[in-house]
């Protein structure tokens, strides 16, 4: 089967690429890239799908995904998580290893896969636990685990606050060639804390998390890097110190990566007032000063990808007390056009944009995708870049609806997401 | 100050009418709202027009004969979720002076499974048609959550450490009768600031009306960026009472001395608890006040809070019956306007 996504605006982050053209995909794999439209239309032995000069990029890669599949499928399956990745334009996500059970084991891991493949509507490269239970006393089974494929390593919500288990995990997994991923927050100074610390909290009368406990964790990560020298990756950076920290590692060369969020750039810590618990996230939305860093760290490439940071919670876990409350929001659906907002209002060009959010998460996982390669896997999104919107979650194909960003107005809309070649969504079915 | 209160006062005694049993409303703007969830937000004619409307149930309450029946056939129902006496027996009876019917529930915070059954219960409770929800939560926030899934009046009787408006509203009213007004004073109140939601509702309702306030405590119990509330900041005890027509204490909860806010209560006692010799510094006719129950030689020296002259806290309780009571009365004629 061969099929020619024609008259479209090409963009492949991993070359520069950005031009008008056709792309031309044969048996799943990506055969051929025209940097022009093709016009004589009737010479073209092919399947024609006129992209109405709409955005065709590589399908998103998201390195940071909860799934509630084993343990709590009523909040979200592999499913419906697949079904909402690809809603959202997203051909490639990791899953973390915090479900129930959690992923600490090879059995498990291989469960996580079995199930995906059985979808079969993503990729889907699992992590796996650092520490078993994610209790983080004990490193799990690297080895074992990465052969199995375990796509890197992390502790899910949880720091590895223990600086000899982290320096142990980041020595031993280097054997592995896999990335250690962390949460990266002080357990203590975060304790009890449901919302950034500051004017906010305080007349909420809610105990605050200060982003210091963000930076501090950071930190002392660096010196376990640079004693190590494995690859270590800081998951959904909020504070502009840690984004300084990461910056400053960056110049002394160390293998360091971060990705942040939708959340830390779109939204401050204004958006708990109300108590607002789909506001409640981890780490907390922070300043607006921090806010403004998280953009201008994307902008310049201290923060190397954006993640959705996905974390599905029905009502009886939000619809409580805020300080009761878990954090976490759903992500899927809104990475795109929340993260474009970045391009409409002029802080990043979209071909950059674009590299946060295929090519450099999947390097970073070391991954074959988000890329335009020919003799690749057919994995594409085609989006409208100006087509307005706004966030409806009546609409979401995730079997959870708690956004922060409900009825948000947004410009830009996935039109179709190709997997394999296969359309495996199409906004107008 | 003093004497246009007198003739404000006078004035309402004049114009209470028979069957309602306060003045009539005259102003539809003023307070119109059903719930009293915290001070912020109010302003400075709602809190006025609040604590007027209080002044006349202090005299009502100092009648041989304190029954009204303005709430007759009204249900209103005490939930807390935390336990208190003086604030619930306090709303008990301000509800009972008022002719309705009150049922005290008091749900022990261990039994409840956090969160989901406290939905249900707020939506049993609401299947019974009460008429006013007081309810006490130990989580910020709470109380504006329930205030959202019942259909009748909420009260917030104190939610975690976020608000507490009708200790605010009867301190307010204490002030204002001793001193006869509220703006420009000095008020300097000490203690666990972190963890007071009557310290938030006091420097909200303080602030609305003019007055400054000054937070006096150690910085480990002083909640981040409070400054910004538009508060002075003292860690010293001698200098941050300098001067002061008012002292709030504040209670220190045992449980403190655990986890490194203070090391010990004798500690805290020497350096922010209140004692003659500290006192000397404010002003010779400041007063003194505490939320209660107090912890004597902990925060407070038994002296100090004896000294009939100058503690004002067996008065606040006496406040606080006829605040509620207004609170109340005010909530349900609110109901009648729609």
């Amino acid at each position: 089967m061969t099929t020619l996504y024609n008259n479209a605006r090409l963009l492949d982050p991993a070359s520069g690429l950005d031009t008008m053209g056709a792309l031309l995909v044969h048996e799943g794999k990506i055969v051929k890239v025209s940097e022009k439209v093709f016009v004589d239309l009737l010479q073209v032995d092919a399947d024609i799908v006129d992209c109405k000069e709409r955005c065709l990029a590589p399908g998103l890669v998201d390195m940071r995904v909860q799934m509630r599949e084993p343990g709590n499928e009523h909040i979200e399956t592999m499913y419906s998580a697949q079904k909402a990745a690809v809603a959202g334009g997203i051909t490639t996500f990791a899953p973390l290893p915090n479900t129930n059970p959690i992923i600490d084991d090879v059995s498990l891991l291989e469960f996580v896969q079995r199930r995906a493949l059985e979808i079969g509507l993503a990729n889907v490269h699992p992590y796996a636990a650092i520490t078993k239970g994610l209790r983080g006393s004990e490193i799990t089974e690297f080895g074992m685990l990465a052969d199995s494929g375990a796509v890197a390593f992390t502790d899910a919500k949880y720091s590895v606050s223990n600086s000899l288990v982290m320096r142990r995990a980041l020595s031993y997994a280097s054997i592995f060639k896999r990335t250690i991923v962390q949460h990266p927050e002080d357990p203590y100074l975060a304790s009890k804390g449901s919302a950034n610390e500051g004017e906010i909290a305080t007349r909420l009368g809610l105990s605050g998390i200060p982003s210091i406990a963000e930076v501090i964790m950071v930190e002392r990560d660096l010196r376990l890097v640079e004693l190590t020298g494995n690859s270590y990756h800081a998951a959904h950076l909020s504070t502009a110190a840690a984004i300084e920290a990461i910056r400053q590692a960056k110049k002394r060369g160390l293998p360091v990566t971060c990705e942040t969020a939708p959340p830390y750039f779109a939204l401050n810590e204004d958006a708990i007032i109300g108590y607002r618990t789909f506001a409640r996230l981890s780490p907390p939305l922070r300043s607006e000063q921090d806010r403004l860093a998280v953009v201008a760290g994307l902008a310049d490439g201290t923060i190397d990808a954006i993640a959705s940071d996905h974390d599905p919670h029905d009502h009886n876990r939000k619809d409580v007390p805020f300080s009761q409350a878990v954090s976490g929001a759903v992500g899927l659906e809104t990475l795109l056009p929340i993260s474009l907002e970045l391009v409409h209002t002029k802080a990043m060009k979209l071909i950059d944009l674009l590299h946060r959010l295929t090519v450099a998460p999947a390097r970073i996982l070391g991954l074959p995708y988000g890329t335009l390669k020919l003799g690749g896997d057919a994995d594409l999104v085609i989006f409208d870049l100006n087509r307005i919107d706004k966030v409806t979650p009546e609409r979401f194909a995730s079997k959870s609806r708690n956004t922060p960003f409900d009825k948000r107005p947004i410009e830009g809309r996935v039109w179709r997401t190709v997997y394999r070649g296969n359309v495996v969504y199409d906004v107008e079915k | 100050m003093l004497i246009l209160a007198i003739i404000k006062y006078d004035l309402m005694i004049k114009v209470i009418s028979q069957n309602s049993i306060i003045p009539s409303d005259h102003n539809h703007q003023v307070y119109p709202y059903h719930h009293l969830l915290g001070i912020d937000g109010l302003t400075r004619v709602d809190i006025d027009y609040l604590l007027n409307r209080s002044e006349w149930f202090v005299e009502h309450n100092r009648q041989m004969d304190k029954k009204c029946t303005s709430l007759q056939g009204r249900t209103i129902i005490n939930l807390f979720f935390e336990s208190s006496t003086r604030t619930r027996t306090s709303f008990e009876l301000a509800s009972k002076r008022l002719g309705s019917d009150v049922i005290n529930m008091s749900v022990e915070s261990s039994s409840i499974k956090k969160g989901e059954s406290l939905i249900d219960t707020a939506m049993t409770l609401n299947a019974m048609h009460p008429d006013v929800l007081i309810v006490r939560h130990p989580e910020s926030g709470e109380v504006q959550l329930l205030s959202e899934k019942v259909k009748c009046s909420v009260i917030n009787a104190g939610d975690g450490s976020h608000e507490h408006p009708t200790q605010a509203l009867l301190d307010a009213l204490t002030i204002r009768r001793r001193k006869g007004y509220l703006e420009g004073l000095e008020v300097a109140i000490c203690g666990d600031i972190t963890h007071s939601r009557v310290a938030r509702s006091n420097i909200y309702l303080l602030l609305i009306m003019g007055a400054r306030v000054r937070l006096v405590a150690p910085p480990t119990l002083l909640p981040s960026k409070i400054e910004r509330m538009g508060v002075e900041i003292h860690h010293n005890m001698k200098s941050g009472i300098a001067g002061c027509d008012i002292i709030m204490m504040l209670r220190l909860q045992k449980e403190r001395t655990r986890g490194s806010f203070v090391p010990s209560a004798r500690e805290y006692f020497r350096y922010f608890g209140l004692d003659t010799k500290k006192l000397k510094t404010a002003k010779p006719n400041a007063l003194i006040m505490h939320p209660g129950p107090m912890n004597r030689g902990v925060e407070i020296d038994s002296l100090v809070a004896d000294d009939i002259k100058r503690s004002l806290i067996r008065e606040q309780v006496e406040m606080g019956v006829a605040v509620r009571m207004a609170v109340l009365d005010l909530l349900i004629s609110n109901q009648a306007k729609i």
